[in-house]
C-alpha cells in the first residue's frame, strides 16, 4: 500500500505563485464579464487589464523587497525560483505589457480589440512568462512558454489580415519545431544527470567532470536552436521579419521586447554554468553565434525597403548584441543585459508605436507595405513634432549619445573589455556603426526629402490620446534615461550579483 | 553664478532653443542673433574672470552623473579651451547675423544653436563620457544641416560625413572604456574623469594600442590623410553656414582632442607615433596644397587649402614642445577665423550667382572692390603673411618642430610657402583681368549685412597677428603644464629625451612658478 503524501501547506509556499495568479485571474475575470454582458467597449477591457497588471506589479515588487531581506524564495515542489532574475525580467515583462496594453485605443476600430478574448489572452501570455522566468525547472519552462506562445499565435493572427494568418501559421510551425528541440534538449540532460533542474545538472555534470560531454553538446545545441527561435538568433530568425510585419506594429515592438526577456533569463540561467565550466567548444559556439546574429542581420537591415521590417531585423541585432552578456558572463555584462534591455523596451516601444500611430486602413496604389521608407518622406514639413520624436527614437537605437539606449551600449561593451573580450568589443563596436546606417535612412527620408503625393493623410490617423501619452512616456523615457542609469545599475547590480549571477 | 558659468554657457543656447519653437518664424532670425550675441559677450565675460596667470583648470563643476560606474559630469576650461570656446561662440554669432538661408529659417537657427551647445561642451568637458556625448551629439545638427540645406549630393555628403565620424568615434568610445578600465585596476574605483586618468602611468604597449584606438577617432574628425574623403564632399554640398562652422569649430575637435587626451595620456606612444604622424602631416598638407591648386571650384580650393593647414596644426601638436603645441593651438584659432571668413566670402559670391566655378568670374575686383579687399586680406591671412594671424600660429608650429626634425620641418614649410600659389592664382583668375561674363558686370558689392560679419573678422585677423599675446601667454602657460606632465610620465629614455623638462631648464613661466 502506497503512504499517503503529507506535505505541509506552509512548505509549498504558494504565495510564490500570486504573480501569475493574478494575470490569471484578471484574465479569467474578462471572460466573466463577457459572459454577463457581451459588446462592451475595448477601453473596459483595456482599463481592467491595466489594473490587475498593477495589481502584479505590486506583488512582484513586494517579492523584490523580500528578495533583498531574505535572498532566494523557492516554493511549489522547490519548482519555483523567485531570485533577482525572476524578479527584475518580470518586472520588464509587466511593465512592457502596461505600456502596451493601451495602444488598443486607437482611434481606427480594429478587428481584435473588439473580442475581449483578444485581453484574456494577452493576460494568459503575461502568466506565461512569468512562469518561464520564475524556474529553474526545465519542465516548467517548458508549460511557461508554450502558454506564452500559444495565446501569442493567436493574438497574431487576430489582427485579421491575410499577412497575419501567415505570419500566425508560420510563427506557430517554427515555433513548434522549436518546442520540439527544447524538449528534445532537456530531455538529453535529464537521461545524462537525472534532474530536470537547472541547478542539479549542473551539479551532477561537474561531479562527473562532463564525462558524456558529447551528450551535452548535443543537447546545449538543441537548447540553444529553442532559445534562439525565440529570441530569434541567427540561423533561427527567418521567421521575425514576416511575422512582425504580418502583425500589428504594436504587437511587433511588444514581440521584440517582452517574449525575448523571458529567452534571456532562461538563457542566463542554462547557459551561464556551462560557460563557466570551461569547456571552450560551447564559448566557440555561443560567440559565433552572437557575432553571427549582430552582423548578418545588421546587413539585411541595411537593404529593406520597409521600416517595420528594418526594425525586426534591429531587433534581431539587439537580442545578438544582448547575449553577449552571456557569452561574458560577468556580474557586469548580466546587469548590463538587464540595463540595456530596460532601456531598449522604451525606445523600441516608442518606435514601433509611432508605426502604429501612422497606420493606415488601407494601402494607396503602388504601395507594398504598411510602412515604405517614402511613406516618411518630408515628414518634418508636414508633422514636425512626430519626425523629431521619431528621429528621437532613431538616433537612441543607433546609440547616438545622450540617448537612452547609449548607455545599455557603452555598459555592455564596458563589460565586454572588463571580461577580456577585448574583440567582441570592437564588432560590439563597429555592428553599431553599421547599424547607424539604415536608422539614419529613415532620419534622411523624414527630414531631408520632399514629401510623397498622396501619404498626406496617412500621418496620425491612430493618434488617440492614449497612444499619444504612451509616446510621450517613451520619448521622455528615452531623453532622460541617463537619470534613471544609475538608480537602476544599482539595482540591477544588486539584484544580478545576490542571485549568484 | 561666476561658478557655474561653464555650465550656462552649454546649456544657454540648448534651453533657447527649446523655447526657439514658441518663436513666430519670421522673427526666429532676429532672435537667434540676441540668444548668439548674449551667449557671446557671456563667452567674453569668462575670458574677463578668467587667470591667464595658472595653467590648471578653472571654473570647475562637478555633478555625479552616474556615480557607479565613474561617469560625472565634470567640466573646467584653461588657456587651450578658453579660446576655442571664445571662437565658437563668436562663429556661431557671425553665421546667424550673416545668414542669407532662406528656406526654413527657424529649424536652421534652431539647429544652429544646439550645436552651439554642443561645440561648447566638447571643449569644455573634462570627463570622457561627457565629451563623447557633446562629441558624437555634434553630429546630428551638423548632418541637418548639410542634407536639408545643402546641393544636390546633399544626402550623400551628410550620411558620409555622419558614418565617418561615428564609425571613428566608437573606436574611441572602446579606448575610452578600456582606460577607465585600467584606472579600475590601478585603484578599485571606477573613472572616466581626465584629471585623474592624466595621473596614470601605463604600459608602452597599452599606450600603442590605447593611442591607435583614440587616434582613429581624432584623425576622422580633423580629417587627416587618409582618412579626409568626407571632407571635400561635405564642404562641397554644405551650405555656407555649414561649411563656416565646420571648418572653424567643427574641426579643430579633432586636434583639440589630441592635445587633451592622446598626448598627456600617452606620452610614450606620442613620441613612439611622432614621425609617422609628422609624415601623415607633411602628406597632407603637400597634397591637400596640390589638390587645390588642381580645383575649378572656389569653395574647394578653399577646402583643400584648409585641409592642408589642418597639417601644420598636427605637426604642430606632434613636435610636442611648448612651441609646436601653443603655436598649433594659436593656430586653431587662426585657422578657424581665416577659413570661417573665407568659405563667408565664397558665400556671397554664390548668393550673387548661384555658383563657384573658378572660369565663371574674373575682373571681379573692379566690379566689387570693397569684397575683393576683404577676400584678398582674408587670404594673405591664410597664406601666413607676417603681420596676419595664421603667421604666428604656422610659425610657431614649424619652429616647434624644427627642434624635433629639421629635415620634415623643411619640407612642410617649402609647401607652405608654395602652396601660397594656389591661392594667388584662384585670386588672380577671380579677381583680376576683365570682366567677360555679362551677368557679372552688375553684381553688388557686399552689403551691410555682410559687412557686419566680415568686418569684425578682418580686425581679428589683423589683431591677432599683430598683437597675439594676450591670448598667446594663457595658450602658453596651459600647454606648459601639459609639456611638463608629459616628461614626468615618460617612461623610455627615448620620449624622456624628446619632451622637455621645464622645471630643469627653467624655461618655466616664473610668473607660473610663483604660485
Amino acid at each position: 500500500m502506497l503512504e499517503p503524501i503529507n506535505v505541509s501547506l506552509a512548505s509549498l509556499n504558494i504565495m510564490t505563485l500570486a504573480p501569475m495568479l493574478i494575470a490569471i485571474v484578471g484574465a479569467l475575470v474578462i471572460l466573466c464579464i463577457d459572459l454577463f454582458k457581451g459588446g462592451l467597449h475595448k477601453s473596459l477591457y483595456v482599463m481592467v487589464s491595466l489594473l490587475f497588471l498593477l495589481l502584479d506589479l505590486g506583488a512582484i515588487i513586494d517579492f523584490g523587497n523580500g528578495f533583498l531581506k531574505n535572498g532566494t524564495v523557492l516554493g511549489m515542489f522547490d519548482v519555483m525560483l523567485i531570485d533577482g532574475l525572476a524578479i527584475m525580467a518580470q518586472i520588464i515583462i509587466v511593465v512592457g505589457s502596461m505600456l502596451f496594453i493601451p495602444l488598443a485605443l486607437t482611434s481606427k476600430r480594429f478587428h481584435e480589440y473588439n473580442y475581449p478574448e483578444y485581453f484574456a489572452l494577452f493576460l494568459f501570455m503575461i502568466a506565461g512568462f512569468q512562469f518561464m522566468v520564475a524556474s529553474d525547472n526545465l519542465i516548467m519552462i517548458f508549460i511557461g512558454l508554450e502558454t506564452a506562445s500559444l495565446a501569442l499565435y493567436t493574438l497574431i493572427a487576430l489582427h485579421n489580415r491575410s499577412k497575419s494568418f501567415e505570419a500566425a501559421v508560420k510563427y506557430f510551425t517554427m515555433g513548434a519545431l522549436a518546442a520540439g528541440f527544447f524538449a528534445f534538449g532537456s530531455m538529453i540532460f535529464y537521461a545524462i544527470t537525472g534532474s530536470v533542474e537547472i541547478n542539479q545538472i549542473a551539479l551532477a555534470l561537474a561531479k562527473d567532470e562532463y564525462a558524456n560531454i558529447g551528450f551535452v553538446l548535443i543537447a546545449v545545441v538543441f537548447l540553444l536552436a529553442a532559445i534562439g527561435f525565440k529570441i530569434s538568433m541567427v540561423p533561427f530568425h527567418t521567421w521575425t521579419p514576416d511575422v512582425y510585419e504580418g502583425s500589428s506594429a504594436a504587437l511587433a515592438g511588444y514581440m521584440s521586447i517582452v517574449p525575448k526577456i523571458a529567452g534571456f533569463v532562461v538563457a542566463m540561467r542554462l547557459f551561464e554554468f556551462l560557460v563557466h565550466s570551461g569547456v571552450v567548444w560551447l564559448q566557440v559556439v555561443l560567440y559565433v553565434a552572437v557575432v553571427v546574429t549582430m552582423t548578418a542581420s545588421n546587413i539585411w537591415a541595411l537593404v529593406q525597403s520597409d521600416v517595420k521590417r528594418m526594425l525586426a531585423y534591429s531587433s534581431i541585432s539587439h537580442a545578438g548584441f544582448v547575449m553577449a552578456a552571456i557569452l561574458i558572463g560577468t556580474t557586469q555584462s548580466n546587469s548590463g543585459l538587464f540595463l540595456y534591455w530596460a532601456l531598449f523596451s522604451f525606445t523600441n516601444l516608442g518606435a514601433f508605436t509611432m508605426l502604429w500611430v501612422n497606420r493606415q486602413k488601407n494601402l494607396l496604389p503602388g504601395q507594398s507595405s504598411d510602412h515604405p521608407y517614402e511613406k516618411f518622406a518630408g515628414m518634418v514639413k508636414t508633422m514636425p513634432m512626430a519626425a523629431v520624436v521619431m528621429a528621437l527614437f532613431m538616433l537612441s537605437l543607433a546609440g547616438v549619445p545622450p540617448f537612452g539606449l547609449f548607455w545599455g551600449k557603452m555598459y555592455m561593451i564596458g563589460s565586454a573589455v572588463t571580461g577580456g573580450y577585448t574583440v567582441l568589443a570592437l564588432i560590439m563596436a563597429l555592428n553599431s556603426a553599421i547599424a547607424a546606417y539604415y536608422y539614419l535612412k529613415l532620419i534622411v527620408f523624414m527630414f531631408m526629402k520632399e514629401p510623397m503625393p498622396g501619404y498626406e493623410q496617412g500621418y496620425l490617423l491612430n493618434a488617440s490620446l492614449s497612444l499619444k501619452t504612451i509616446i510621450g512616456i517613451a520619448a521622455v523615457g528615452t531623453i532622460f534615461a541617463v537619470f534613471a542609469v544609475n538608480p537602476l545599475l544599482k539595482v540591477i547590480t544588486l539584484f544580478v550579483y545576490n542571485s549568484g549571477y | 553664478m561666476q561658478e557655474h558659468i561653464l555650465s550656462i554657457l552649454i546649456f544657454f543656447p540648448a534651453l533657447a532653443a527649446m523655447l526657439g519653437f514658441v518663436v513666430h518664424k519670421d522673427s526666429a532670425r532676429a532672435y537667434g542673433i540676441t540668444v548668439a550675441a548674449i551667449e557671446f559677450f557671456l563667452s567674453l565675460w569668462l575670458w574677463h574672470l578668467y587667470d591667464p596667470m595658472t595653467s590648471g583648470m578653472q571654473f570647475m563643476e562637478m555633478a555625479p552623473l552616474i556615480p557607479v560606474f565613474g561617469i560625472n559630469y565634470l567640466v573646467g576650461i584653461d588657456g587651450i579651451s578658453l579660446f576655442i570656446i571664445i571662437l565658437a561662440t563668436f562663429f556661431t554669432l557671425i553665421g546667424i547675423a550673416s545668414l542669407t538661408e532662406t528656406r526654413r529659417v527657424k529649424d536652421m537657427i534652431i539647429t544652429l544653436l544646439f550645436l552651439e551647445m554642443t561645440m561648447i561642451g566638447v571643449f569644455a568637458a573634462l570627463d570622457a563620457i561627457v565629451f563623447y556625448v557633446f562629441w558624437e551629439l555634434s553630429l546630428v545638427p551638423m548632418l541637418y544641416i548639410i542634407g536639408a540645406w545643402g546641393g544636390p549630393l546633399r544626402i550623400y555628403a551628410s550620411v558620409k560625413f555622419f558614418l565617418y565620424t561615428f564609425t571613428g568615434s566608437l573606436v574611441m568610445l572602446v579606448g575610452m572604456l578600456f582606460m577607465a578600465y585600467f584606472y579600475y585596476q590601478a585603484t578599485g574605483q571606477w573613472s572616466f574623469s581626465l584629471l585623474e586618468w592624466y595621473r596614470l602611468i601605463l604600459p608602452v604597449n597599452f599606450q600603442m594600442w590605447l593611442f591607435a584606438a583614440f587616434f582613429l577617432g581624432f584623425a576622422i574628425k580633423v580629417p587627416m590623410f587618409p582618412f579626409h574623403t568626407w571632407l571635400p564632399y561635405a564642404h562641397g554640398q554644405a551650405p555656407t553656414i555649414g561649411s563656416v562652422i565646420l571648418a572653424a569649430i567643427l574641426l579643430k575637435m579633432g586636434t583639440y582632442a589630441f592635445v587633451r587626451f592622446s598626448l598627456p595620456l600617452f606620452p610614450d606612444a606620442s613620441v613612439a607615433f611622432m614621425f609617422p604622424i609628422a609624415i601623415l602631416a607633411v602628406i597632407m598638407i603637400v597634397y591637400a596644397a596640390m589638390v587645390a591648386y588642381a580645383q575649378e571650384d572656389i569653395k574647394q580650393v578653399v577646402a583643400y587649402s584648409s585641409v592642408s593647414h589642418m597639417g601644420v596644426i598636427i605637426l604642430g601638436i606632434f613636435a610636442l614642445n611648448v612651441e609646436g603645441i601653443s603655436g598649433s593651438v594659436f593656430l586653431m584659432i587662426g585657422h578657424g577665423v581665416v577659413s570661417g571668413a573665407l568659405f563667408l566670402l565664397v558665400g556671397v559670391l554664390y548668393d550673387r550667382r548661384h555658383t563657384k566655378l573658378i572660369s565663371e568670374f574674373g575682373g571681379i575686383a573692379s566690379v566689387m572692390p570693397r569684397y575683393a579687399t576683404i577676400f584678398g586680406i582674408m587670404m594673405m591671412a591664410s597664406v601666413g603673411l607676417p603681420l596676419t594671424i595664421n603667421f604666428v600660429g604656422e610659425f610657431l608650429s614649424l619652429l616647434g618642430f624644427y627642434k624635433q626634425s629639421h629635415a620634415y620641418t623643411l619640407v612642410a614649410g617649402t609647401a607652405i610657402i608654395v602652396g601660397a600659389i594656389y591661392m594667388l592664382s584662384a585670386y588672380k583668375k577671380v579677381f583680376f583681368g576683365t570682366v567677360t561674363k555679362e551677368e557679372n558686370k552688375n553684381l553688388k558689392d557686399v552689403n551691410r549685412t555682410e559687412l557686419l560679419g566680415l568686418i569684425p573678422l578682418v580686425i581679428v585677423a589683423i589683431w591677432l597677428g599683430v598683437y597675439p599675446k594676450p591670448v598667446l601667454e594663457p595658450i602658453n602657460n596651459s600647454v606648459e603644464a601639459i609639456v611638463q606632465l608629459m616628461h614626468d610620465k615618460a617612461q623610455t629614455p627615448e620620449a624622456q629625451k624628446r619632451i622637455p623638462n621645464l622645471a630643469e631648464t627653467g624655461t618655466m613661466n616664473s610668473a607660473q612658478e610663483a604660485h
